[in-house]
């Protein structure tokens, strides 16, 4: 064991020089933060400003650039765990089903007699059919109307789960096409939430998806999740749709295919507007906050081609009728059309501020939410608190280091001071890894190194405790080393394996903070096997080949 | 002779089965009393746990917790509670309380008009007071994190079992489940007589301990099985005296060392972290105890396989002289 080949010294002391040089730009943070933060922006922006040449200036480009990321416990920022209500979708595909199945239905009416749309929950559609002994043929019209599923594990299946009950044909959507939609709304509503963010410009936000329904979303440096919430939380589905009356009633019955939605300005207004849209805020390409003539702000709109076309023909068509500007099933206002609007844009306004306006244009530019989405979880961490916590672990780190170094040397003197050599070489390691992984530092992460530090002189305590009794033994002192050495090895591994069992536990069912403790656990056990088996034994090593001791007290 | 710190002797032959009923019967009375403690007092969940919203305040004068709580009575909130934190770096200027509302609704935490009336009627009483940290969490999170902590530990516990039953005995396996189980309960037993909140970070502390603990068991056994090698003949019982004492020396320097760096971070760590710190140093001690006295007991009734070198216990003559109740089952 004691005869270490060259290459594998050379090795040994390679990976060690490596990890310090990837953990040094963590000593000058912020400057090789600017530094980053200059390259990501001159990537994004195609051109440099003369501030970002001189942040990408105060870091040189040949070295390691990687930082440890702080979590949001140490940076300050708000969490937010959304769920996505993926439901809302088999609703709105029903209702845009209804139609086509009308016409397919309609077309047969001699055989399955008059159909009436009838009351059914959300995501079914419920069809009265005027001859039920027909109803064989119905649900065969219906299930013409299915597409194949497209998704890897439904593939063949059928969309539609059409079935029969009495005089009514039920039609909703397919268990493997709702795991689909499922999957589809989520993947949406991530990028339209990551377009949101990304419009504000924040820096690097985590969103990610959880489980089968929820995003995770992290962004360092917002001052609450309040302001998060209002920018990712709203649906921001805009219609423009005809107006049928207007009334104070809440009560009135809006008739089929029409809806009774609320004023935003006018407390106990409604109106009765029809359901399906004239446009909506999938045609609109543009939306800029600006003021209207009365200097109110406002926000101001630009349909695509398709839109404007469309939008063009319904208000030349109903010159002199009101059309309501629906925001999330709420009438924004409801202005009466005075002449054809063909040039494709128009003007938002209503009572809101410079603030709500400047959100809208946001919300409208990146999109709306394909589905409700309400939060479990919202937590805000301060930056002073974060900071606060970052000073706290680092003198408690530095505390905790020279009180186990101390008594290292006290119990083993110079073989105690190689031991301390290896913690203090293993928290740099541990360092340069996170750097190189980008993994993310929390709170309890701090504390899992400075428990590494407690815990990595182990393998060493055990080695020297083993050369102790060879040595009490009458073994000599190589020998003694050396059997220490071979002799400890099972300890050390089982030791360390049933640890890193835990550790895998709290990385796959842990989240946030208990996440990054486990990370910090495990690359900690990696780097103090490796520091504590090679590293200590090379530096034994050098020192019996320059010393040739004869005896030993240890 | 250079000086050496040595908190155990050299060649320490004490008999840790002396006392072994005494031992075990503290070991087994502290596992009930924290079954009955934490049915009598509860355990003081945290929001991950229970749902319901913390609002760190901070304030540069002091305070008194009477008013903070008189300026929350009016305003309907439920069950609110309110401590002040201490901390030794905190100094003059710098008086930090925790406010917990309950959760109120079936949707959880407290509506973003109520935070606003809270943070205005605390303002009221103290101008100065900031709110440096603001957490909700919502019923149906909380009772999926109540689930997830009993699969985490019970993962772990039993990703562990498999793991020594692998490299050892089962006899091994179940006396290091045990002590698991000892360290837990025991646990979880001082956070509801203290009723220290216990949220996600004390699961994941007490995973580490659990981690720790066994790592220490497993050093015993390592050594353990060296010995039964070694020791054909000799009796169970002093095998296992003589491994614990040939180990004891590194049992409690290990201890020593983690002990010294987590009572660091206990102390200088600051106070958002310390109920989790806590956790993983009373699991140090735990551990260390039940690696000496629950542990190895276990396993010395359970009795064990003693011969190590070929499959199977086969030779007769090497089990001769053990007794019948140390011997492997045919």
């Amino acid at each position: 064991m004691l005869d270490i080949p060259l290459w594998k010294r050379l090795l040994i002391l390679g990976i060690i020089a490596l990890g310090l040089l990837c953990a040094m730009p963590n000593l000058f943070y912020s400057r090789v933060e600017q530094h980053n933060d200059a390259i990501a922006a001159v990537e994004r922006n195609g051109f440099e400003t003369p501030e970002e040449a001189e942040a990408r200036a105060g870091w040189p480009d040949w070295l390691p650039s990687g930082l440890v990321n702080l979590g949001l416990d140490l940076r300050g920022g708000a969490h937010l765990l959304g769920e996505v209500h993926v439901q809302d979708v088999y609703k709105a595909r029903m209702d845009a089903l209804w139609p086509e199945l009308r016409d397919a239905l309609v077309a047969q009416r001699e055989v399955v007699g008059a159909v009436r749309r009838v009351q059914a929950p959300d995501g079914q559609l419920a069809v009265e059919i005027g001859n039920p002994d027909q109803m064989a043929k119905a649900v065969e019209i219906a299930r013409g109307l299915a597409t194949p599923v497209t998704s890897l594990s439904g593939a063949g299946q059928s969309d539609l789960a059409v079935s029969a009950n009495g005089s009514r044909l039920i039609v909703q959507l397919s268990d493997a096409e709702k795991a689909a939609t499922d999957d589809r709304t989520v993947q949406q509503s991530l990028e339209i939430v990551r377009r949101r963010i990304d419009e504000v410009g924040t820096r690097e936000p985590t969103i990610q998806r959880q489980g089968k329904d929820r995003i995770l979303i992290q962004v360092p440096g917002i001052g609450s999740a309040e302001e998060l919430k209002e920018l990712i939380g709203t649906t921001a589905r805009l219609t423009f749709n005809p107006v049928i009356s207007r009334t104070s009633d809440a009560n009135a019955r809006p008739g089929m295919g029409n809806v009774l939605l609320p004023s935003m300005d006018e407390p106990g207004v409604y109106y009765v507007i029809e359901e399906s849209p004239v446009v909506t805020g999938e045609d609109l390409t543009d939306a800029r906050p600006s003021f209207d003539q009365n200097g109110q702000p406002s926000v101001d709109f630009r349909f695509g081609p398709s839109g404007a076309k469309r939008f063009g023909a319904y208000t030349s068509a109903n010159i002199g009728q009101p059309f309501a500007i629906v925001l999330d099933d709420q009438v924004i206002s409801a202005p009466v059309i005075r002449q054809a609007i063909t040039t494709g844009s128009g003007q938002i306004s209503g009572s809101m501020n410079v603030e709500d306006s400047t959100r809208l244009a946001v919300l409208l530019r990146a999109g709306a939410l394909p589905a409700e989405m309400t939060f479990l979880e919202e937590r805000t961490i301060g930056p002073e608190l974060g900071q606060d916590s970052i000073d706290a672990g680092r003198l408690s780190s530095v505390i905790a280091t020279v009180a186990v170094v101390a008594y290292m040397i006290a119990s083993y003197g110079f073989f105690g001071a190689i031991a301390s050599i290896a913690v203090i070489i293993n928290v740099i390691l541990i360092l340069a890894v996170m750097s190189m992984m980008g993994a993310t530092l929390t709170l309890p992460g701090i504390a899992g190194i400075v428990l590494t530090v407690g815990t990595a002189v182990d393998a060493n305590v055990i080695i020297y405790e083993r050369i102790r009794e060879e040595l009490r033994a009458g073994k000599r002192v190589v020998k003694a080393i050396d059997d220490g050495f071979n002799e400890a090895m099972s300890a050390i591994i089982d030791a360390n394996v049933t640890s890193f069992i835990a550790a895998m536990v709290m990385f796959f069912l842990g989240s946030g903070p208990v996440k990054g403790f486990a990370v910090t656990l495990t690359i900690g056990l990696v780097t103090s096997v490796f520091t504590a088996i090679y590293l200590t034994r090379l530096m034994i090593v050098f020192w019996l080949q320059w010393r040739k001791p004869k005896e030993l007290i240890l | 002779m250079a000086f050496r710190l040595k908190l155990v002797p050299d060649n320490t032959s004490y008999n840790f089965f002396r006392w072994q009923w005494l031992t075990f019967g503290i070991s087994a009375l502290a596992m009930v009393a924290s079954v009955v403690i934490v049915l009598v007092m509860g355990l003081n969940f945290g929001i991950d746990f229970k749902g319901g919203t913390t609002i760190r305040t901070e304030s540069p004068t002091a305070f008194e917790v009477g008013d903070y709580r008189q300026a929350l009575n009016n305003l309907d909130l439920g069950d609110v509670s309110i401590t002040e934190v201490f901390d030794p770096s905190f100094g003059e200027t710098k008086h930090v309380a925790m406010v917990r509302i309950g959760s109120t609704d079936k949707t959880g935490s407290v509506t973003p008009e109520q935070l606003n009336e809270i943070k205005a009627a605390l303002k009221t009483v103290d101008p100065e007071v900031a709110f440096p940290a603001v957490e909700s969490v919502g019923p149906k999170v909380s009772g999926e994190l109540v689930m997830t902590a009993f699969y985490a530990v019970g993962a772990a516990t039993l990703g562990i079992m498999l793991y020594i039953w692998l490299r050892f005995e089962w006899q091994f396996a179940l006396g290091a489940v045990v002590s698991i189980l000892h360290d837990v309960l025991l646990t979880v037993g001082i956070f509801s007589l203290f009723q220290l909140k216990f949220d996600l970070t004390t699961i994941a502390a007490l995973l580490t301990t659990l981690g720790y603990s066994v790592n220490d068991t497993v050093v015993v056994f390592d050594r353990l099985r060296e010995n039964l090698i070694k020791f054909k003949t000799m009796p169970l019982i002093d095998v296992m005296n003589l491994t614990v004492n040939e180990t004891l020396s590194r049992t409690i320097m290990t201890a020593v060392t983690t002990a010294l760096a987590l009572g660091a971070m206990m102390i200088f760590g600051g106070d958002v972290i310390r109920g989790f710190v806590f956790a993983m140093l009373w699991g140090v001690f735990v551990g260390c105890y039940s690696t000496i006295y629950v542990a190895k007991n276990i396993v010395l009734w359970l009795g064990v396989k003693r011969d190590w070198t070929k499959p199977g216990p086969k030779e007769k003559s090497d089990v001769e002289d053990i007794p019948a109740a140390f011997r492997d089952a045919p």
